[in-house]
């Protein structure tokens, strides 16, 4: 399968240490990757070389011909000096048309708030009109970057569970930094352990059980995806059913 | 009937204002309220060397302005100091050399006061070219780049990943500036320059609920200041640049309090919305 994105061996210097080193990443259809590592192991970094905002020191970065991306940020307040409307931002730089604005909308549960001002949205209303801005685009490849953190557990559960569901119905590959791996073990199909270079990467599980994670992450977090790992399996099997029915119909 | 003088006045004052308005909303979003004025301050250098090498004072004031700018994005880089001790530095340094550079000047035709507070009861048909040439500049390159610029203004990183060039638009907002420092300086002043983008923009922030409403709000509110500023300092026989900012911010002072009624009235009117509506829906 063409890769949608890759980076090959990039390494990005800051001063004289390497915040990425030998980096390889490739994401590709259908992909959901989710990118874990400390604070400070290079991960936004990552994701700004992929996204192009700068050019690695050494390795390339290839993306496919016309590659549509959507980018979902990190927390950010909105400013109360701007009084812009969730509606105007959603079509600032955009030729989206109602239809397409109120499907962005109904996907991400934003249509109650979206004529209230952009700064008296909640954190999880912003975050989802976040996500609409992104899908507006009809992008391929959505990249996030610790999309859910400043919400609190319910929110984070809730805009997974909305990922998913957006994952499910738009078929578009998934490439995300979160720290929340144990909510997002159930739909990630790879997980990639960053500490300036790839520490390791696989399937959930093996990371889980992996020593250079466990290192990284300690026991708990390795237990505690060992819990999930469970959740995984259930999820994975109803994919699993419906691959079949494809397949039957086939 | 109005003499020439009041009326070239006036034309300037509205020109100036409709600037101020759609640059002021992007300088009080951006927070770079302290930028304009140190980058103001250093113009009195380009006054003194436009005239002491007889050149014309607006460009002289557009080079130096732009040569301050660079270095300020350079210093700012190299992440030593931060920026508002930056600019502290520079700002003041680049006043003191340009008082230093004007003393060099014969003082009978140089009017350090008229720099500092601005003349706009002096101002030539000359001076009506350049704001209005300003006028044309600034609101186009604005207009054309609006979008992308609120969209930076929101989040610089999702207008990056969303293809604005980003460094392109900063290098823009500070060519901006410096358009509007070198036109903005016989009106108001050196010292007051900033204030006509804020003042009205805070003022209209109060007011609108979009970003186009408030930069429509801001250019008649700063409008309105001017011409109230010219007719009470030519009434009370006052300076006219502090006239028209004092205008400005009484402007800003009635609507302040006001909006913060309105605000916490309609948070009381949320509140009571929530069980009072089905009541009055069944009467």
């Amino acid at each position: 399968m063409k890769p949608l994105i890759s980076a090959h061996n990039i390494t990005v210097m800051r001063g004289r240490h390497a915040l990425l080193q030998n980096v390889s990443l490739h994401v590709g259809e259908r992909d959901f990757i989710t990118v874990v590592g400390p604070n400070g192991a290079g991960k936004s970094t990552l994701l700004k070389c992929l996204l192009g905002f700068h050019a690695p020191d050494s390795g390339t970065v290839a993306r496919a011909d016309g590659l549509k991306t959507g980018y979902v940020p990190q927390r950010f307040t909105a400013d109360r000096a701007i009084p812009i409307s969730a509606r105007r931002f959603l079509t600032l730089r955009r030729k989206a048309g109602d239809a397409a604005v109120a499907r962005a909308a109904d996907e991400t549960a934003v249509g109650d708030v979206l004529d209230k001002m952009l700064y008296a949205l909640s954190d999880g209303e912003l975050q989802r009109v976040l996500l609409a801005r992104a899908l507006l685009g009809d992008p391929q490849l959505l990249v996030l970057d610790e999309p859910a953190q400043n919400l609190d557990i319910s929110g984070q559960l809730a805009f997974y569970k909305l990922l998913e569901k957006i994952v499910r119905e738009r078929g578009v590959s998934i490439l995300m930094v979160s720290h929340d791996l144990h909510l997002v073990m159930a739909s990630t199909r790879r997980v990639v352990c960053l500490f300036h270079h790839v520490c390791c990467s696989g399937e959930p599980h093996e990371v889980a059980q992996d020593p250079d994670f466990i290192a990284l992450f300690g026991d708990d977090m390795a237990r505690m995806m060992a819990v999930y790992h469970h959740v995984h399996d259930h999820v994975h099997e109803r994919a699993g059913v419906r691959a079949d029915d494809g397949a039957g119909h086939a | 009937m109005l003499e020439d003088f009041v009326l070239r006045a006036l034309a300037a004052g509205v020109g100036v204002a409709l600037i101020a308005g759609a640059l002021g909303c992007f300088v009080v979003w951006r927070r770079m309220a302290y930028f304009g004025d140190s980058l103001a301050h250093s113009a009195l250098l380009g006054v003194a060397l436009g005239l002491l090498y007889g050149f014309s004072v607006n460009l002289g004031t557009i080079v130096v302005c732009s040569a301050f700018a660079v270095l300020l994005v350079w210093l700012r880089q190299k992440h030593v100091l931060a920026t508002d001790t930056l600019l502290g530095i520079l700002a003041h340094a680049a006043l003191s050399v340009g008082v230093v550079a004007v003393s060099f000047l014969d003082n009978t035709r140089f009017d350090l006061h008229g720099y500092l507070f601005g003349d706009i009861l002096t101002v030539t048909a000359h001076d009506l070219w350049w704001i209005y040439g300003g006028a044309v500049v600034v609101l186009g390159l604005l207009l054309a780049n609006w979008q992308a610029l609120t969209l930076m203004t929101i989040h610089e990183d999702l207008a990056r990943a969303e293809g604005v060039h980003t460094f392109r638009m900063h290098l823009l907002l500070m060519f901006l500036m410096t358009i509007v420092v070198a036109v903005f300086l016989r009106i108001v002043g050196i010292l007051l320059i900033t204030s006509m983008l804020i003042i009205p923009a805070a003022t209209a922030r109060q007011l609108v609920r979009s970003t186009g409403a408030m930069a429509a709000a801001a250019a008649a509110l700063g409008a309105a200041a001017v011409v109230a500023g010219i007719f009470g300092s030519i009434v009370f026989d006052t300076p006219s640049g502090p006239s028209i900012v004092a205008a400005a911010a009484l402007m800003f002072a009635a609507v302040f309090p006001l909006s913060l009624w309105v605000r916490s009235r309609s948070r009381a009117a949320n509140e009571a919305a929530g069980p009072a509506e089905p009541v009055r829906r069944r009467a």
